[in-house]
């Protein structure tokens, strides 16, 4: 067994050659219709919204894409969410709901833009809303972390009754380099602060955060790819069957007891 | 002899420069205006600047004592500790450090009181405990505080100043923004009525949260208030960012306050909102 280290994985989950959700959505469904707009301004293209099939089960998806050249990472914005990505998603989040269409998101970003735009148009409460809207879902909700998941711009399409992560994927409060920054004021600390940061797939189903590990196998890529694609479709099917025949307050009250009971603490002596 | 006293004095206002509200000698120079101002007159003014008018960043229990009613308040007790996920070096220490210099223990007090005379279930944050950072305690003590508003019927105040979500405790810290979202949540089923107060700094992970979703979303005047920061915001596009970007008028302006309030009247404002969801 080949252990890679924090940093390879990160630099792995960076990697422009790595696929992309589109790459996902496109292998994974047998049919997929991209839909646009946040309704309000703009269609942000850092997140792709849509409807897709898996035989007769119909799927909204809502999903982070970087660019797969360079002129597309210019258009995606690097897959870096403005706040009308999230309201674009919201949109979707809602019509799910409407029309009991189980959602599934994939999550790809070194986080929400920093920008004076962004920070005009609320990035802030624009993730809240989206992690609000997602948490009142009353269908089932699988979020999956397929390359870089920073910060509260990857949360904000995070709220699953199930979050699944691929092997070589990361999860993180922030970039190893903004942490590095932050704790230690040394952005040049990255790879250090990766490994004590816990974002592997491992670290965080040793954290309860992710539910499962989906398993890369090491060799020629495009058949990992291919065997990837396959797994993850099996686990969505399984899962919706899963939650066939679920009352719709079950289905939300199963997400909210997941993240409600992320945390570590301990609890004090009685004689305190 | 003023001057005297005054250079006499620079380095106690320089260990205040940090704005925390903890007596560290018995003068404070205000950061804006430099006006170097007797402690206790500071108190008496609400930690707002009598030359200036320039607000001081509030400790939990000044915050307390100028919002809930005397007596009234009883804080929530929930026997959690703070722990080191992460097996950072120094990070219990710190704690510990900062419990001694505050007198507080963690980033957040959450419990019951009285806003003139109205019940309320209300949290502060406190920007001197590693910048309000939100861990996995104060991200349980809002949630279980929320929670406690929804069983009792009562309306949810809490008073925001953070960094964001604490770096020390990683991923965990992260997930503290969906679990308070997912409370925020139910207290919307439940009609609850939550009022935000943003103050300054309030950023990050708790900007991208529970703070910015209230039904009403207050803050105090020249409060900053954003997602990124400045800093990261700056490097990123290349350019300085324009005037009074960030600030609470700049969120009112845009969209994301429904009032900005001067701190004397934060608590009188308060109890007439929670009158209007009164009787309803």
């Amino acid at each position: 067994m080949n252990k890679k280290t924090a940093w390879e994985k990160v630099e792995i989950a960076r990697s422009p050659k790595r696929k992309t959700a589109l790459d996902y959505i496109e292998k994974i469904f047998d049919e997929f219709i991209e839909l646009h707009g946040d309704r309000n301004c703009k269609d942000d293209k850092a997140i792709v919204c849509g409807l897709a099939k898996i035989g007769n089960q119909n799927f909204t998806v809502i999903a982070e894409q970087k660019g797969r050249t360079t002129k597309e990472n210019i258009e995606r914005n690097f897959g870096m969410p403005n706040p009308e990505s999230y309201r674009k998603a919201i949109r979707f989040m809602k019509q799910a709901d409407k029309f009991n269409r189980p959602v599934i998101t994939f999550i790809d970003t070194k986080g929400a833009y920093p920008g004076i735009e962004a920070e005009e148009k609320g990035q802030g409460e624009a993730i809240a809303s989206s992690m609000l809207e997602m948490s009142k879902l009353k269908v089932p909700v699988i979020a999956i972390v397929i390359g870089e998941g920073s910060s509260g711009g990857a949360l904000a399409i995070g709220i699953g009754n199930r979050v699944l992560m691929l092997e070589n994927a990361i999860y993180s409060i922030l970039s190893p380099e903004g942490y590095a920054s932050i704790l230690w004021k040394d952005s040049s600390r990255a790879k250090e602060a990766a490994e004590k940061m816990r974002l592997t797939a491992q670290d965080l189903y040793d954290l309860k955060v992710i539910d499962k590990i989906i398993k890369e196998p090491s060799g020629d890529e495009e058949e990992s790819f291919f065997k990837v694609s396959n797994s993850l479709k099996r686990e969505i099917k399984a899962i919706i069957l899963e939650f066939k025949g679920w009352n719709k307050e079950d289905i939300c009250e199963n997400r909210y007891q997941k993240f409600r009971n992320i945390g570590e603490y301990k609890k004090l002596e009685e004689s305190l | 002899m003023i001057v005297d006293k005054m250079k006499k004095r620079a380095p106690t206002a320089k260990i205040i420069k940090n704005n925390v509200d903890i007596p560290i000698g018995k003068w404070v120079k205000c950061a804006k205006c430099n006006e170097i101002i007797y402690k206790e007159i500071l108190r008496e003014n609400f930690n707002i600047c009598p030359s200036c008018g320039a607000y001081f960043r509030m400790h939990i229990n000044k915050r307390l004592e100028t919002v809930i009613d005397e007596g009234t308040y009883e804080k929530f007790d929930l026997g959690i500790d703070t722990v080191n996920p992460l097996n950072l070096e120094g990070y219990e220490e710190k704690i510990k450090a900062l419990r001694n210099k505050t007198g507080i223990q963690e980033a957040v007090s959450s419990g019951r009181g009285k806003i003139n005379g109205e019940d309320v279930i209300i949290c502060v944050m406190d920007s001197g405990f590693l910048m309000g950072s939100m861990g996995s305690v104060v991200g349980e003590k809002i949630a279980y505080s929320m929670e406690k508003a929804i069983e009792l019927n009562l309306p949810f105040i809490i008073f925001c100043t953070s960094g964001g979500a604490r770096m020390q405790e990683g991923i965990i810290s992260l997930m503290q923004m969906a679990k308070t979202t997912a409370a925020v949540s139910k207290m919307n089923d439940a009609g609850i009525l939550y009022i935000s107060v943003l103050t300054d700094p309030t950023y990050g992970g708790v900007t991208a949260s529970f703070a910015t979703i209230a039904d009403i979303v207050l803050a105090e005047p020249g409060a900053m208030i954003g997602f990124a920061g400045q800093r990261v915001i700056s490097q990123t596009i290349g350019e300085s960012l324009p005037e009074g970007f960030q600030t609470a008028e700049f969120l009112l302006e845009h969209g994301f306050v429904d009032k900005i309030v001067e701190r004397k009247e934060l608590k009188d404002t308060l109890s007439k909102l929670i009158k209007y969801h009164k009787n309803n």
